[in-house]
């Protein structure tokens, strides 16, 4: 199995008629964590959910190739089928469908018919990776995210990361809401994912989860665009320093997507 | 004599449903209430559901004494009546009636023993007169609320009776399967579902009819007496073809502390006219009402569920949800009643119709009409599409759209699919639900 590769270039994204992401790049290899910080309003959250196809956001502008294929000219379901997964800030709630049926329609939506994973295989699994996670057994059977608690959401999240096993993963805000301990848990699935054929995105206000996942390169988000970018120590300067340094820098008053 | 339903006039006089009633060797007051029944089909009006208009429908268009054999064993029944009561882990107890004749019948030794009856109601009028008087038109549904029921006391051909003895907890389920095979027979069922004090029951009974071609009429009447902390648990799945007009009363009437629970699988692809009430008479009584519909071609239907609270601390739950497609048209009237001096009652109810047609038509109205200061209620209605974020997140998991707005559908109409406790009756609501859907 090759490396996968996202390629992003100049990519222009709006909101009912609103620009919020204005010319962005960004390459994610297999191997490689990547981390997008900034402060709120820059857009953040908007690349992830434009690149896996949210119907709000409209692309006005660039390319988007996943192992070299146009990402963009796909369905949602298609670009999953691909290898994209994103971890969903607010991950709906469905009621009547169970968090179990969901995760096999899922698996078995990537195999050809007559191929199914076989039932006891998928439990074996699903079992094994909610120990990892720490989530009762009782999740299987509950209906997705239909009362789960917001900690519940995120740890569900990254359940289905790792029994989907996608090639490269968004992250939204997967950090926000949780205690030090989910924070902890949430850690290590994404950590036990980790291998030269699996490439990371990981999109947070915060420094802290790169505490526990330390990331290749990371990047600093401001007015729709990626202003700055390095290694690991810059994310540690801005939990230090927050970002008026780099607002200074780069001569940036206001850094959010401003009104159009 | 004739009755007259709008323009067409059904021919049966009192000579004809004296004769129907002679053959039936029933009992007196059965055959003066169908007398009686007759006389005031004559003179009452229609029901006038709201927003539906039904002048246009077919009451008067079947064929009412049509018989059929019944079986002489289970292997002998037709497959998709098998699937339904279960090959392997069959119910112990069911009955099976073909074209209103009693054509399969079965009661466990253990429930005769505890005095359980469950037989066809024809049976029971002669070998439990007196019993089944006591609640037959006589406590809950009268003939004299509309035409419809008294065309229902006049002609009723079939059903069946459920008394379960004080004290007596049955953990089975007793099932009825009421199978229209010919296609013009009218069906004017009589269920009579009755639980004394301390007892419990479940009860789970289907309506089906295959075919296209022909119209027929279903006047449908079930009654649901449960006494002092007992509790029933009913469900259906109906599902008569399309050339079937139907009119479903489902009624009950719980005593103090005493507990009605339905599960209702409106699946008929027929003009509908349901109607489900529960009269929560008792202190501390509890009905809990969950029904789901799918609406498609260009049927239409009218749903009012209803519940009436004159018990103190008297707990209704209430729930209906519904798909609509193609051109179909519904109206959901969910009316919670709080009674004068039920202090303490709680009303709870939640209406939701998913349209998957631009031509489809649904109505989800709540009504709140309480007279008294001292209780809670709540209530919900929404009439929508499927929410396209949930869409993006199901499909962003690899899921196509087709198997994603599969998935969003069953899991809406799950409520009803879950609470019913027989597993060929639960696949067959299902597999109902995927074909309507899909097709």
């Amino acid at each position: 199995m090759s490396a996968p590769n996202l390629k992003i270039e100049n990519l222009h994204v709006s909101i009912e008629g609103k620009e919020i992401i204005k010319g962005l790049n960004l390459e994610i290899n297999g191997g490689e964590i990547h981390a997008v910080m900034g402060p709120n309003g820059t857009g953040k959250s908007t690349l992830a959910s434009a690149l896996m196809g949210h119907p709000k956001y409209e692309i006005t502008e660039g390319t988007v190739t996943f192992d070299g294929e146009d990402l963009l000219e796909m369905e949602v379901d298609d670009r999953a089928k691909a290898g994209l997964f994103l971890a969903m800030q607010y991950p709906s709630e469905i009621s009547g469908v169970t968090n179990a049926d969901f995760l096999r329609s899922s698996i078995n939506a990537r195999r050809e018919e007559g191929k199914e994973i076989s039932l006891m295989k998928f439990i074996r699994k699903m079992d094994s990776k909610m120990e990892l996670l720490d989530m009762d057994e009782s999740f299987s059977q509950r209906y997705l995210n239909e009362g789960f608690s917001g900690g519940e959401k995120k740890r569900n999240e990254i359940l289905q990361l790792l029994m989907i096993e996608p090639k490269i993963a968004i992250l939204d805000e997967i950090d926000s809401g949780l205690d030090i301990d989910a924070l902890k848990v949430v850690s290590k699935g994404i950590n036990e994912i980790r291998s030269p054929e699996f490439g990371g995105l990981i999109i947070t206000h915060y420094q802290r989860l790169l505490n526990y996942i330390t990331p290749d390169k990371v990047h600093v988000m401001m007015q729709g665009r990626i202003v700055k970018s390095g290694g690991p120590e810059l994310a540690q300067r801005l939990e230090a320093e927050g970002y008026d340094w780099i607002k200074e820098e780069l001569g940036i008053e206001d850094e959010t997507v401003e009104q159009a | 004599m004739s009755v007259e339903t709008n323009e067409t006039k059904i021919d049966f006089d009192q000579t004809y449903i004296s004769e129907f009633s002679k053959k039936r060797q029933e009992p007196e007051w059965l055959t003066k209430l169908r007398l009686r029944g007759l006389e005031l089909a004559e003179s009452l009006p229609m029901p006038k559901p709201e927003k539906t208009k039904i002048d246009n429908w077919n009451f008067t268009n079947f064929k009412h004494d049509v018989q059929a054999d019944a079986f002489s064993k289970v292997e002998d029944l037709p497959e998709h009546i098998l699937n339904l009561v279960g090959k392997e882990d069959r119910t112990d107890n069911f009955i099976v009636q073909r074209n209103s004749t009693t054509a399969f019948t079965q009661l466990s030794k253990e429930l005769q023993d505890k005095g359980v009856i469950f037989t066809d109601i024809a049976t029971a009028v002669q070998e439990h007169s007196d019993l089944v008087e006591t609640y037959f038109m006589n406590k809950m549904v009268s003939p004299d609320e509309h035409r419809l029921t008294a065309l229902h006391a006049a002609l009723f051909n079939g059903g069946v009776f459920v008394y379960v003895p004080k004290n007596v907890e049955i953990e089975v389920p007793l099932q009825s399967v009421f199978w229209q095979e010919d296609q013009e027979a009218a069906l004017f069922n009589h269920v009579i579902v009755v639980a004394e004090s301390n007892s419990s029951v479940t009860y789970v009974e289907n309506y089906l009819s295959h075919g296209t071609e022909k119209q027929s009429v279903a006047n449908i009447v079930a009654e649901v007496y449960a006494g002092p902390n007992a509790r029933v648990q009913f469900g259906a799945v109906d599902n008569l073809a399309n050339g079937v007009t139907t009119y479903v009363n489902r009624r009950g009437h719980a005593e103090r502390d005493a507990k009605i629970e339905w599960a209702l699988g409106q699946m008929n692809d027929g003009n509908t006219i349901s109607e489900n009430t529960t009269n929560l008479v008792g202190d501390g009584s509890v009905g809990d009402t969950k029904t789901v519909s799918v609406g498609r071609g260009d049927q239409k239907q009218n749903f009012v569920i209803r519940v009436n609270q004159w018990g103190k601390e008297s707990d209704a739950q209430l729930m209906a949800h519904a798909v609509m497609k193609d051109s179909a048209s519904s109206i959901f009237n969910g009316i919670a009643k709080i009674e004068h001096g039920a202090t303490k009652a709680n009303s709870e109810q939640t209406e939701r119709v998913l349209m998957l047609s631009e031509k489809a038509r649904g109505d989800a109205n709540p009504i709140l009409l309480i007279d008294e200061d001292d209780v809670t209620a709540g209530h919900a209605a929404s009439v929508g599409r499927i929410d396209p974020v949930q869409m993006f997140y199901l499909m962003s998991r690899g899921i196509s759209r087709k198997e994603a707005e599969r998935l969003v559908i069953h899991g809406f109409l799950a409520p009803v699919v879950n609470q019913l406790p027989i597993e060929g009756v639960k696949k067959m609501l299902t597999d109902v639900i995927e074909r309507k859907v899909t097709q």
